[in-house]
């Protein structure tokens, strides 16, 4: 086997890098955070100092090394791109071309230049001494004047004036000395090299610089804020605690103080859970290169583009967001936009898109991912369940309930595996990973058109607004966001439905699930129960409980590896009398409901 | 497969029925008496549901149906012992329900058994030996291991299949 | 016996074509991959002896490249040798954190690099 020879793949590696930097520097915006493509731009450099160091470039390597670490000053901090660091970048990346096509390296020379104080007698012009300097490269002059005297001593012969000059220049330093050959006696000029260290320096100035305009950050470890918010969430559930006891005890001069604490800790949970908000940003723009790198591999032609990446979310939310945000993006690449010609034959534009758009509902955020491409084929999808066996050959299904279908596990739309969408793995794993955020994810799709997906998902995973209800003796928590209403349920009127488990709310029929036989408690209901009536997934559902207790500010606590195969509960809570209530899970609590009715049907 | 005890330890001792159970006390967390347990609908029987303990909901399970042994009353002397264990590499906080707790022993590697392999009523996949005592045995359980296996029963030859006690 | 078959993770060509070259001529199989996503691709259902990785990459970095690999079946117990320019100790802990067996520091010799595997192999 030849040995293959890496410098030469590195400069033509390096080539390409070179490109992609100049593209990014220019995409830069100045006064805007540079979020991925600084990010892009610290990788390019990073990778030209690694494998230029490996291959024989230690001056590039040398060079790159100071531009990388203003860079990752710049990525880490995520500071507000300044002009001058778009001029560094650029004029770098000319540098570093210059040095790989082994041209004399333009340098950066330092000199000092004090002449004697008699050379004006010898007829000799500074001026055009440093006019010369000039026409050697790039010149800054600065004169120092703290050597002149008082106006009455000045001697207009003597020369108090001296000066510092950088020059870049690719010129030798002999032309330099020339310059100074006639002034040389009794003067003192010093030349020397400005590493690309100090040139870097002044680049690092200028990160350091600009903050001081912009609001002062303090980096913290991320543990650190997840111990403070676990702190504020036993606090939250002492006050609550607090508050339940002195309601008890009426005594007013306590019910003053008391709600003052309710509030203030109100706020400070505000707060603290506003600490980990992050913007939505962050994660979208992985998926450019993503998608750009996708569709080139596939010969396909698509744009990405997205919208509301200041969108804010808990930082554990956005850590888990990714890897079902790849997988429906992938999907939509690979399955859902056609190539140019299949789109030029249906008389589509041969470009497709992908619109990746987040934006704030309620308590959630909505995530959707929308593509122009083919669309969802019911009948496919209908035909391929039955032949799994998922449903049977005379289901009825609305659409809606057709496209939900490909949630399942075991389905699987794709005809043959590519390496593009993966194997094996469905969109069954993104909908539980999306239902472990406590999410949910719904489709919508027009064959020949298209096809939206969205994620709505919690602000925070630590603690949320629920409704507190109860049956039997025990309590129960469903998130304040899905509620939309609560309607009584008298026992006659259970009867009159002949079983059937459904409600009629404003002229729709919605069915309702028994939670106290689901959950087999004991005891007798009440005369007049009360039906919670949520929406998931453009679904509505009511749940049937013995009464309603409130509104309650619930610290969620997993429930751990244990339970998780349980449907119906997604996690517990302490209450203020340190007894145990449980958070409805809505995604299983629906999908039950359903279930039912279509077995009812 | 477990290994030998090698070094002097400390165990705690419980009872299910006449059976007398230890756990090395570097394990168990708490002993608590039994409080209002919050059951989990839709749970197996034997997670008996979550309980708090300072502030924190711990899952609870009923020791007798996770070894396989017929279920239980509560009595005055059930108590939780709340066990640490190593469940798929993370430490993991549980509760079992115990007939009795009681006391605190000391066992030297010679006074236990290597697990028998024949003619035992246990699994010895998730015993770690058997302690003498005077005249008694104890059956030094593989906390971890009970855990990590999805089986229900501690016993082998039992009357009570795993099947039994999962549907009751 | 570990199958000397190797998964190289660099986004730089020409670091990819050096190690696997050096790999090859030690008896080693190659696989390359560009990231850490497309690694993790090209890793399933593969029999492989150790990985070696960059840190810096797009789409996914040489960290959550390690943490996602570590769970999944190919790679759990797999050696894993990180490329760093840099012998910051921070990026280490961070890569130990993550899963990495071991690191190599860039410029390095080809020997080096085949001393390190041979040891992490065992």
């Amino acid at each position: 086997m030849p040995a293959p020879n890496p410098a030469e793949t590195f400069l033509v590696e390096a080539e390409d890098l070179l490109t992609q930097i100049e593209e990014s520097a220019l995409e830069l915006e100045v006064n805007q955070p540079g979020g991925e493509c600084v990010h892009r731009l610290f990788r390019a450099f990073h990778t030209i100092k690694g494998s230029g160091a490996m291959f024989g470039f230690e001056a590039v390597a040398e060079f790159t090394h100071g531009v990388e670490t203003t860079l990752d000053r710049y990525r880490t901090e995520n500071l507000p791109v300044t002009a001058e660091l778009v001029e560094t970048v650029l004029s770098a990346k000319d540098e570093i071309k210059r040095l790989l096509e082994g041209k004399p390296a333009a340098k950066e020379w330092a000199i000092g230049i004090r002449l004697h104080p008699d050379v004006l007698k010898n007829g000799t012009n500074p001026r055009l001494l440093l006019d010369e300097l000039a026409e050697l490269g790039e010149c800054q002059v600065r004169a120092h004047w703290d050597a002149v005297p008082a106006l009455a001593a000045i001697d207009v012969h003597s020369c108090y004036v001296h000066w510092d000059a950088r020059l870049r220049t690719e010129k030798a330093v002999e032309a330099i000395r020339d310059v100074f050959i006639f002034v040389e006696d009794g003067s003192e000029i010093r030349i020397g090299e400005a590493k690309a260290k100090e040139v870097a320096e002044s680049a690092r100035q200028v990160v350091t610089a600009k903050p001081a305009a912009a609001e002062s950050t303090v980096r913290v470890p991320a543990s650190k804020l997840d111990r403070l918010v676990n702190l504020v969430g036993e606090l939250v559930m002492n006050q609550s605690r607090l508050s339940q006891a002195t309601a008890g005890m009426g005594a007013p001069e306590l019910a003053a103080p008391v709600e003052e604490i309710e509030r203030l800790v109100g706020e400070l949970r505000e707060t603290v859970l506003g600490i980990r908000m992050m913007p939505i940003g962050v994660t979208f723009h992985r998926f450019k290169r993503l998608v750009h790198d996708l569709s080139a591999e596939l010969g396909k032609e698509i744009d990405l583009v997205t919208e509301g990446a200041e969108t804010e979310l808990d930082k554990t939310v956005l850590d888990q967001l990714g890897d079902p945000l790849v997988h429906l993006i992938r999907n939509s690449v690979d399955h859902g936009i056609e190539s140019g010609e299949q789109r030029r034959a249906a008389g589509k534009a041969g470009r497709g898109t992908i619109r990746l758009a987040a934006r704030h509902m309620g308590s959630n955020v909505v995530v959707t991912i929308e593509d122009d491409g083919r669309g969802l084929n019911p009948e496919a999808i209908r035909g391929k369940a039955i032949e799994r066996g998922l449903i049977g050959a005379e289901a009825a299904l609305s659409e809606r309930e057709i496209f939900q279908l490909i949630f399942l596990p075991g389905f699987s739309m794709a005809k043959e595996v590519t390496s593009v969408s993966g194997r094996g793995v469905g969109m069954d794993v993104v909908k539980r990973q999306v239902e472990a955020l406590r999410g949910s994810v719904n489709i919508a799709s027009t064959l020949g058109k298209g096809t939206v997906i969205s994620l709505t998902l919690p602000l925070t995973l630590a603690i949320i607004d629920g409704l507190l209800v109860e049956i039997g003796g025990d309590q129960f928590i469903a998130p304040m966001a899905v509620v939309t209403e609560n309607v009584e349920l008298h026992r006659g009127d259970r009867a009159k439905n002949n079983g059937r488990n459904v409600v009629a709310v404003r002229g729709e029929l919605i069915p309702y699930l028994y939670l106290r036989e689901l959950f087999s408690i004991e005891g007798e209901e009440p005369e007049i129960e009360k039906i919670v009536i949520v929406r998931h997934e453009e679904q509505r559902v009511g749940l049937v409980v013995d009464r309603v207790l409130g509104s309650h500010q619930t610290v969620i606590q997993s429930l751990g590896t244990f339970y998780r195969n349980i449907d119906m509960v997604s996690g517990a809570t302490i209450m203020g009398d340190g007894r145990v209530a449980l958070i409805l899970n809505m995604a299983g609590l629906v999908q039950l409901a359903s279930q039912r009715l279509r077995t009812e049907h | 497969m477990t290994t030998a005890i090698t070094e002097t330890a400390q165990y705690m001792t419980f009872k299910l029925g006449d059976e007398l159970f230890a756990i090395n006390v570097a394990q168990v967390r708490e002993v608590l008496e039994v409080s209002q347990i919050t059951r989990i609908p839709t749970a197996p029987e034997y997670m008996r549901g979550v309980v708090n303990v300072r502030g924190k909901a711990i899952p609870v399970v009923d020791l007798r149906l996770k070894f396989g042994l017929p279920k239980g009353q509560a009595t005055v002397h059930t108590r939780i012992v709340v066990i640490e264990l190593e469940m798929d590499g993370e430490v993991t906080v549980v509760g079992g329900v115990a007939d009795s707790v009681h006391e605190v022993i000391e066992l030297e590697p010679s006074h236990i058994n290597p697990p028998p392999t024949i003619a035992s009523r246990w699994r010895t996949d998730l015993i770690r030996g058997m302690g003498r005592r005077g005249e008694d045995f104890i059956i030094i359980l593989d906390i971890n291991a009970i855990f990590s296996s999805d089986a229900l029963a501690l016993v082998k030859q039992s009357s009570f299949s795993a099947e039994e006690v999962a549907v009751s | 016996m570990a199958p000397k078959r190797a998964l190289i993770v660099d986004d730089s060509r020409s670091m990819r074509q050096m190690v696997s070259f050096t790999l090859k001529e030690a008896g080693f199989e190659v696989l390359e991959a560009e990231h850490g996503q497309d690694a993790l691709d090209k890793l399933r259902g593969q029999k492989l002896g150790v990985i070696v990785t960059d840190l810096n990459m797009p789409v996914m970095d040489g960290i959550n490249f390690i943490r996602k690999a570590r769970g999944t079946p190919e790679a759990r117990f797999l050696p894993i040798l990180i490329l760093t320019t840099e012998s910051q100790q921070e990026k280490k802990i961070e890569a130990k954190a993550a899963g990495a067996t071991g690191w190599i520091v860039k410029p390095f010799e080809p020997e080096k690099l085949i001393q390190t595997i041979q040891k992490v192999m065992g």
